[in-house]
């Protein structure tokens, strides 16, 4: 007997391993599929909310939060090939503009 | 008894998919546990009576945003293993701490709440829930309040297209 419980927890260790992805890693394209992670972790506890009531709301929100995240993976790639095109590097330990 | 099965061999799949995405060191070996992942995720959504969130989960994020992702991999020329050196310091497993500090306590409160059971509270059986019926019957009904963000949500979108174009053009 799978419950919504299984879900949440399920959807808690995928979020979890996002955020260890996005302290660890140097690389921002990895960091960025690392929020990607986090984005769907978050989805998949809305959905199996939305399913714990009966209610379709739940998959309103998972529809706007992918186009959310379609705007923000175009705009954050171009943000870094326009980084990597200025500085030749794009390693998060060397791109720090705004540290005085 | 199958979909316990099913949840099981999938929560196994893609968590192992996550956490290699994590390890491994090459961009490009990240991005396809990313596709496992998000697969995975998928199936769990169709497990769910998401059917809709299903295949638009598959063609927007293992079809489009995937090979975004893989495309500026291979234009910056970052797919050699080695390329950005990991910084040997203590940064990993202080941030592994962190994240089990992390996993608990999000686990710790959310057991302390107690979820009200709703009349619908059987995930094993199936119904036309998530259809492309039932999802356009309420996104489009206008006594649901979702009418005015999908109409953001493509102002947004055309804000994206010019804010991606605008940064990644070449100064003139």
């Amino acid at each position: 007997m799978i419950t919504t419980s299984h879900f949440l927890v399920l959807s808690a260790i995928l979020f979890t391993t996002g955020v260890i992805g996005v302290l660890v890693k140097r690389n921002p394209i990895v960091i960025f599929m690392c929020v990607e992670l986090m984005l769907n972790a978050a989805n998949l506890s809305f959905i199996a909310l939305g399913r714990h009531f009966g209610q379709v709301n739940g998959q309103m929100y998972v529809i706007f939060a992918l186009a959310v995240a379609a705007a923000e993976v175009s705009v954050g790639l171009g943000i870094i090939v326009a980084i990597f095109r200025a500085k030749e590097t794009i390693n998060v330990d060397e791109v720090n503009l705004l540290k005085s | 008894m199958a979909t316990v099965i099913a949840f099981w061999v999938l929560a196994i799949i893609s968590i192992v998919a996550s956490i290699s995405m994590v390890v491994t060191k090459n961009p490009v070996r990240s991005a396809l546990a990313l596709v496992g992942t998000f697969i995975c995720v998928a199936a769990f959504y169709i497990l769910l009576s998401a059917q809709f969130i299903a295949a638009v989960q598959v063609i927007v994020y293992a079809g489009a945003i995937m090979v975004l992702f893989l495309f500026v991999i291979m234009l910056l020329n970052l797919g050699a293993p080695g390329t950005l050196r990991e910084r040997g310091s203590l940064q990993p497993l202080v941030a592994s701490g962190l994240g089990v500090c992390f996993f608990v306590a999000l686990v710790l409160s959310g057991s302390l709440v107690s979820l009200p059971q709703a009349a619908a509270a059987r995930p094993e059986v199936f119904e036309p829930l998530g259809t492309v019926r039932g999802v356009g019957i309420n996104l489009f009904d206008p006594k649901q309040p979702w009418l005015f963000p999908f109409e953001a949500t493509s102002i947004l979108l055309l804000v994206a297209v010019v804010g991606a174009i605008i940064m990644a053009k070449r100064k003139v």
